[in-house]
């Protein structure tokens, strides 16, 4: 009964604070600008279901592709456990479905287990392709401390959980073929059956290890539920709002600022009356405020996995543009105001912003508009669409930009080409053969 | 077109030449190109000449939207004025543009690269490629341009112009989705490169030269200039040719 209210009280901690976690981030998120994405539900639930659930951009490296795979069906259908080991956290029973559920159980069990061992394989693969072959997407300059912390805690995290998960299973086989009570005989144990001879055979020892590990995988379960939110892990969660939310325009299409139209048809033509733009201030953006809630949540579901960073032209050639690194600084500035929300309330300027203190214009200046970093996420999250909106903030607000850009807008400008050619020799071309 | 319209003419299609199409000397020669192949399966076609103007597409991705919609809703103004319906471009950027981005501001045309032009006119078996040079077991390798490819999904159709010239098509190991950038797109064309340890064209060339190439083959102006600079950084000019869709397509034809 003790043990029984004890889990009650972790579990219902747990989801508090998680609650309150999520909260914070739907705020952060809704700091953004409104988008419509409300339009064609079903081509947007056939790419979430294709692209998030059926992971089809992963495909496009074999190797993650696969073990992610293990992980990602392991995660899914090892809950159906956690649901279990929660019901009998509740009412202090003991594997509540075998009965019920007969030989299904066995093939249950024995599925979870091989799902785990496979989990293992991805999960130690995973460490030992950031830690000991140093893949080159998983470094970076922004692949500082704590993202490259942050990747390891999540391994290591999976690979305790395991552990105790097929650790419990095979105290909990010898305990059932000891005869011991409470520990009915349920279940299939393919892979945990190896480990028996590891086990001590003294009846007390056994249930200490099964009790144990059994407390240790679902509180492990809780803690791991509370660091998604401090952590890139969040994607397990924010991939399939994020493909729903896709853009489904072609990817060359960058939008048309409403604002802008309103001011230049009232210059090309003076009687016209500006429809109200629901858009903020200024154009483009300076800071979290002006970027879309889109934008927002790309930054939150970003892995830093580095796909995009790693066919970036521009970071190829040594550039200091890294489309993943613009995610992470949209994510930490985000985060940050939130936190002086939390402490100074709403109105609380602290002197920061987007553009500068976190993103250099010398990054935004690299970028070649190419797609290649959109094309290769594979939750569809758009870097570009930030860049483009900082860009816009310093050539329209500002009027900074880079010299020769200066030049060329000038050109379009006075001669209707980016070059210093006049409208007139335009048809050039058709004399000089 | 001012002319035709004069006449009450209207032409089949408008061909959008392009600021590099206009004045870039090597673009011009692509241009020159595209029109023979239009003169030979007899489109009548128009362009806008003196009264053509950038799209806008250089402004908009440097951020000046305000100059790219200038640009457009003047453009669009003539274009409506003629009342065009279809237009084929002779670049990219522009198509992109005109086709994505215009239809917001009130231009609503049916627009096409001159890549998929070459593809239509060759499955209708208007253009073959016979009567002019032999492109036969030369090696040729297609550099997929950005606004051609991921931009708007197009990568069967300038492949569809190399596939009939019975020449050794080789693909680069980043190609058509997962294609690498020449390095010129996002108003890159019109200023220095950031500092770094490699320029981007030249990333590119180096992919492309190592398959020895006989021909490396674009669709944009661009990408033209770009991948030219790349192989005359290696004195390769000679060996190696750089050619648009529309000037090979035009040379087999003996246009």
């Amino acid at each position: 009964m003790v043990l029984q209210i004890l889990f009650l009280i972790i579990a219902a901690a747990a989801i508090a604070l998680f609650s309150l976690n999520v909260r914070k981030i739907i705020r952060n998120i809704n700091l953004g600008r409104p988008l419509d994405r409300s339009d064609r539900p079903s081509e947007r639930l056939a790419i979430m279901l294709k692209v998030a659930f059926g992971q089809s951009k992963m495909a496009k490296r074999p190797v993650a592709f696969v073990l992610h795979l293990f992980v990602y069906i392991g995660f899914i259908i090892i809950n159906l456990e956690v649901l279990e080991i929660i019901i009998d956290g509740i009412f202090g029973t003991h594997r509540i479905f075998a009965a019920p559920l007969g030989g299904l159980y066995n093939v249950l069990i024995a599925s979870f287990e091989v799902l785990a061992a496979l989990v293992l394989i991805g999960v130690i693969v995973f460490f030992a392709r950031r830690n000991i072959v140093h893949v080159k997407r998983f470094s970076g300059i922004e692949m500082s401390k704590w993202p490259r912390s942050d990747a390891n805690i999540i391994l290591i995290v999976e690979v305790l959980l395991m552990s105790a998960f097929l650790t419990m299973n095979a105290a909990d086989y010898k305990l059932q073929q000891l005869g011991a009570s409470n520990y009915l005989s349920a279940g299939s144990f393919p892979v945990s059956s190896f480990l028996i001879p590891l086990l001590p055979d003294s009846e007390t020892a056994l249930i200490a290890i099964e009790r144990s590990c059994w407390w240790f995988h679902i509180i492990g379960i809780f803690a791991f539920l509370n660091y998604l939110p401090y952590s890139k892990h969040l994607h397990i969660v924010l991939a399939f709002p994020n493909t729903y939310y896709s853009n489904l325009e072609p990817k060359g299409e960058l939008t048309n600022m409403a604002s802008v139209s309103n001011e230049v048809k009232a210059m090309l033509d003076p009687t016209y009356t500006p429809e109200p733009v629901p858009e903020g201030g200024r154009f483009g953006a300076k800071d979290i405020g002006d970027l879309s809630w889109k934008n927002l949540m790309d930054a939150y579901t970003c892995t830093e996995c580095g796909r995009c960073t790693s066919v970036c032209p521009a970071n190829i050639t040594g550039k200091l543009l890294s489309p993943r690194k613009i995610m992470m600084d949209t994510r930490d500035r985000m985060e940050e105001i939130g936190k002086n929300i939390d402490k100074h309330g709403k109105d609380h300027q602290d002197g920061k912003s987007l553009l500068d203190s976190y993103i250099s214009r010398e990054e935004i200046w690299a970028c070649t508009t190419c797609n290649a970093c959109t094309e290769a996420c594979p939750v569809d999250i758009d870097p570009l669409s930030i860049i483009v909106e900082l860009r816009r903030f310093a050539v329209m607000e500002e009027s900074q930009a880079p010299a020769s850009i200066n030049t060329m807008l000038s050109n379009v400008e006075n001669n209707g080409a980016p070059w210093k050619y006049a409208a007139v020799d335009r048809m050039n071309w058709a004399e000089n053969d | 077109m001012a002319g035709m319209a004069a006449k009450g003419e209207s032409p089949e299609i408008l061909f959008w030449v392009g600021c590099a199409g206009s004045f870039d000397e090597r673009a011009q020669k692509i241009t020159r190109d595209i029109c023979k192949i239009l003169q030979h399966v007899g489109i009548k076609f128009a362009v806008l000449g003196t009264e053509e103007s950038c799209t806008g597409d250089p402004a908009k991705r440097a951020g000046n939207e305000f100059l790219f919609q200038m640009q457009a809703m003047s453009n669009i103004q003539v274009l409506n004025g003629y009342d065009i319906k279809k237009i084929v471009t002779g670049c990219p950027h522009c198509f992109n543009t005109l086709r994505n981005e215009y239809p917001g501001l009130g231009g609503n045309y049916e627009v096409i690269h001159h890549s998929q032009l070459i593809q239509q006119l060759i499955d209708e078996g208007k253009l073959k490629a016979e009567g002019g040079e032999s492109f036969k077991g030369k090696k040729i390798t297609f550099h997929d341009p950005c606004y051609l490819g991921r931009a708007n999904n197009v990568y069967e159709a300038p492949r569809k112009a190399l596939e009939i010239l019975d020449a050794d098509l080789v693909e680069m190991k980043r190609c058509k989705s997962n294609g690498l950038c020449c390095g010129a797109g996002g108003a890159q064309m019109f200023k220095e490169p950031e500092k770094g340890k490699k320029d981007i064209n030249i990333e590119r060339i180096d992919e492309a030269l190592a398959l020895k190439p006989n021909i490396v083959a674009s669709s944009c102006p661009f990408c033209m200039t770009m991948l030219s600079d790349g192989v005359k950084n290696y004195n390769k000019e000679e060996e190696v040719k750089v050619l648009d869709i529309a000037e090979i397509t035009a040379r087999a034809n003996g246009l």
